[in-house]
C-alpha cells in the first residue's frame, strides 16, 4: 500500500514538474535562477549583507507602484495638480499606492546610502570589485536624478519653486551650466514641456537606465561572490579549514580565534 | 590529396546578382500595390525573372562542378636557421594572408550597416529631445495695459502671462514703477521677481494694498496691477536675498542685482520687451545708471572675474 502510495507520489511530482522541465530543457531558465539563488556566499555574511537586496526591493516597489501611478496621473500643467489630488482623496486606495511611492522615494535613496556605506566600511569596494563600486556610483546619480524629477510631478508650490531651484542650481555649474538648465527646462523658461519632460524622463528613461545598471550590478556580484566581513576568519580565495569537532557540551562553543593566516591569535 | 578547402567550396553557391534584382523586384511590387498597379506588375515580372534565375543557380551550383580553390601557396623554403642571439628572432615565415578576406568584409559591412541605421535612427531622435529647448526661444511682447494704471512715484506689482498659449505656467510678475519723465520721455523702473540667486520670487519688502487691485484684460490675459510700497526694498522667501528699491542687492547669496525688463510706450500702453541683467545700479529711478548685460541664468555671474565661468548663455 505505501509502495504503490509513493508510487502515485512519484507521478503527481512528474505531473507537477513537468512545465518546470519543459522550460529547462528549452531555455535553461531554471537552473539560471537556481543558480542566482542557491550561489555560495561565505559562511558569515550577516545581516548588512542584505542592504543591497532592501534597496533592489525598493526600488520594485517604486516601479510597480509607478506604473499603477500613471495610470491616474495627467502630466500637463493644468491637470497635473488636481490628478495628484484625484489620485489621493478620490481614487480607490489611491492614497496608499501614492504614499507607497511616495515615502518608498526616501527609502530607496536612504538605502541606498547605506549600502554604499556598508560597501565602503567592509572595505568590499577593493579589488577586483571596483567596476561594481563605480556602477553603484552611477546608480546612486541616477537615484538622485529620479528623486529631482519624480518632486516636480505632484506640481504644487513647493513642486514647483523646488524644482526652479534645483534647476537654477544646476544652471551655475561653469561652462554648460546655462545649457544643462536650458535643456531640463526644455526651453529658456519653465513651461508646459517642463512638466512632460520631467515626467518622461522620471517614467521612462531613468527607469531604463537604472534596470540596466542594476543589471549589471547584478551580473558583477553573481560573477565576483559575495565579500567577507572585514572581521571573518575566512581568508578569501582559500580552502576552508576543516570545522573542528563538535563541542560536547554547551550549546555555543565558542570557535577558537584564528588569523587570517590560519593561525591562532593571542 | 584532397584540398578540404576544395571541398568546402563545391558547397557554397557561386557569388551571384540575381538576388539584389530579385530584392528590388520585391521591393518595386509592394511600393506598386501602394502607388500603381503597373509598377506592381513590372515589380512582379522582375522578381519572378530573378528569382526564376537565382534559383537555377542555386540549383546548378549545387550539382555543378567543383569551383577550383585558389592555388595553394608554394611553401617557402624553410630559412637557415639563425642563432637566436644573432639577428632577428627565427620565426616560421608567415603565410601570405589572403588581402582582403571575405569573412572580413561582411563583418564589417554588418557593424557599418547597423552603425548607419542606427545613425539614422537615433540622430533626428536626440535632436527632437535636445534642440527644441535652444531653438526658436524669444522673449515676446507684454502688453501691460494703459500707463494710466501705473501712478508716478509708486510701484505696482504686476501680474501677466508671458506667452499666453502657454496658460497660466507661464504666469510671472514684474515690479513696475513709473519714475514720470527724464528729458521729456517716459521713465519706467521694470524689474524682474525672479531672485539673482536660485530664480525664487522676490516679494516686496512692505505692505501690497490687495484692496486697490486693478485688473486690465491686455493681449497678456488678466494683467494685475497691484500697488506696493516695498519701503525695505525686495526679499527673497527662499535663501533670504534682499535688494533695494533699484533692485540692488543688500544682503544674502545672490550674486548681482535683479534683473529688468525692456519697455516702451506704444498707443499708450507700456509694452515690456526682453529681459536684461543688471550687475548693479547706480543712483535711482529716471537718472538711475544701469549696468547691464545679457541676460543670464540666477546665480550666474555677470561681471568680475566669476564671470568667466559663463563665456556662453544659452538662447533665451
Amino acid at each position: 500500500m505505501a509502495r504503490r502510495k509513493t508510487a502515485r507520489r512519484q507521478q503527481l511530482e512528474r505531473a507537477a514538474m513537468y512545465p518546470l522541465d519543459w522550460l529547462e530543457e528549452r531555455s535553461g531558465l531554471i537552473g539560471g535562477v537556481r543558480y542566482f539563488l542557491f550561489r555560495k556566499v561565505p559562511g558569515d555574511t550577516n545581516w548588512f549583507h542584505t542592504l543591497g537586496s532592501a534597496t533592489l526591493t525598493a526600488f520594485l516597489v517604486q516601479l510597480v507602484t509607478g506604473v499603477i501611478l500613471a495610470m491616474y496621473y495627467k502630466p500637463d500643467p493644468q491637470n497635473a495638480h488636481s490628478s495628484v489630488d484625484h489620485i489621493t482623496h478620490d481614487v480607490t486606495l489611491g492614497w496608499l499606492v501614492r504614499g507607497m511611492h511616495k515615502w518608498g522615494a526616501s527609502v530607496f535613496i536612504i538605502l541606498m546610502f547605506l549600502h554604499m556605506g556598508r560597501v565602503f566600511l567592509f572595505g568590499a569596494y577593493k579589488y577586483p570589485r571596483e567596476l561594481n563600486w563605480i556602477i553603484g556610483v552611477l546608480l546612486l546619480a541616477t537615484g538622485l536624478f529620479e528623486g529631482l524629477t519624480g518632486y516636480l510631478l505632484p506640481f504644487d508650490q513647493t513642486a514647483y519653486w523646488a524644482t526652479v531651484v534645483a534647476i537654477n542650481i544646476n544652471g551655475t555649474a561653469p561652462f554648460l551650466g546655462p545649457f544643462i538648465a536650458s535643456l531640463l527646462r526644455g526651453g529658456a523658461e519653465i513651461g508646459p514641456d517642463t512638466l512632460a519632460r520631467f515626467y518622461s524622463l522620471h517614467m521612462l528613461l531613468i527607469p531604463g537606465a537604472l534596470l540596466g545598471l542594476i543589471g549589471l550590478h547584478l551580473y558583477l556580484v553573481v560573477r565576483l561572490g559575495v565579500s567577507s566581513p572585514p572581521w571573518s576568519d575566512e581568508a578569501a580565495g582559500r580552502e576552508r579549514e576543516p570545522e573542528p569537532p563538535p563541542a560536547k557540551a554547551g550549546l555555543v562553543q565558542p570557535r577558537p580565534r584564528t588569523s587570517v593566516r590560519g593561525r591562532p591569535t593571542e | 590529396m584532397e584540398d578540404p578547402r576544395g571541398d568546402e567550396h563545391r558547397h557554397q553557391p557561386p557569388p551571384s546578382l540575381w538576388p539584389v534584382g530579385f530584392a528590388v523586384g520585391v521591393v518595386c511590387l509592394l511600393v506598386g500595390l501602394v502607388v500603381s498597379w503597373p509598377a506592381a506588375a513590372v515589380g512582379a515580372a522582375l522578381a519572378a525573372i530573378f528569382g526564376f534565375l537565382w534559383a537555377r543557380d542555386v540549383v546548378a551550383g549545387g550539382r555543378g562542378p567543383a569551383l577550383p580553390g585558389p592555388a595553394e601557396p608554394e611553401p617557402a623554403p624553410s630559412a637557415p636557421a639563425i642563432p637566436a642571439h644573432k639577428g632577428e628572432a627565427a620565426m616560421p615565415e608567415p603565410e601570405p594572408a589572403e588581402r582582403f578576406p571575405r569573412s572580413v568584409f561582411l563583418e564589417s559591412a554588418t557593424l557599418g550597416l547597423g552603425a548607419v541605421i542606427g545613425g539614422i535612427v537615433t540622430v533626428p531622435a536626440i535632436g527632437f529631445a535636445v534642440l527644441p529647448a535652444f531653438l526658436k526661444q524669444h522673449s515676446p511682447e507684454i502688453d501691460l495695459g494703459p500707463i494710466g494704471g501705473f501712478p508716478e512715484g509708486q510701484f505696482v506689482v504686476a501680474t501677466f502671462l508671458r506667452n499666453p498659449s502657454q496658460g497660466e505656467i507661464s504666469r510671472r510678475t514684474a515690479y513696475i514703477r513709473n519714475n514720470g519723465s527724464s528729458d521729456g520721455k517716459p521713465s519706467f523702473t521694470c524689474i524682474s521677481n525672479r531672485c539673482a540667486h536660485l530664480g525664487c520670487p522676490v516679494q516686496p519688502g512692505g505692505p501690497v494694498f490687495d484692496a486697490k487691485k486693478q485688473t486690465v484684460k491686455t493681449a497678456n490675459g488678466q494683467v494685475d496691477l497691484i500697488p506696493a510700497l516695498p519701503a525695505a526694498g525686495f526679499i527673497c522667501p527662499c535663501h533670504g536675498g534682499a535688494y533695494d528699491q533699484e533692485g540692488n542687492r543688500t544682503a544674502g547669496p545672490p550674486v548681482r542685482a535683479l534683473d529688468r525688463y525692456e519697455f516702451f510706450i506704444r498707443n499708450g500702453h507700456l509694452i515690456l520687451a526682453g529681459t536684461y541683467s543688471v550687475a548693479k545700479v547706480s543712483g535711482s529711478g529716471a537718472q538711475a545708471r544701469i549696468h547691464r548685460y545679457q541676460l543670464a541664468g540666477p546665480g550666474q555671474h555677470i561681471d568680475g572675474p566669476e564671470a568667466w565661468l559663463y563665456p556662453i548663455q544659452a538662447p533665451h
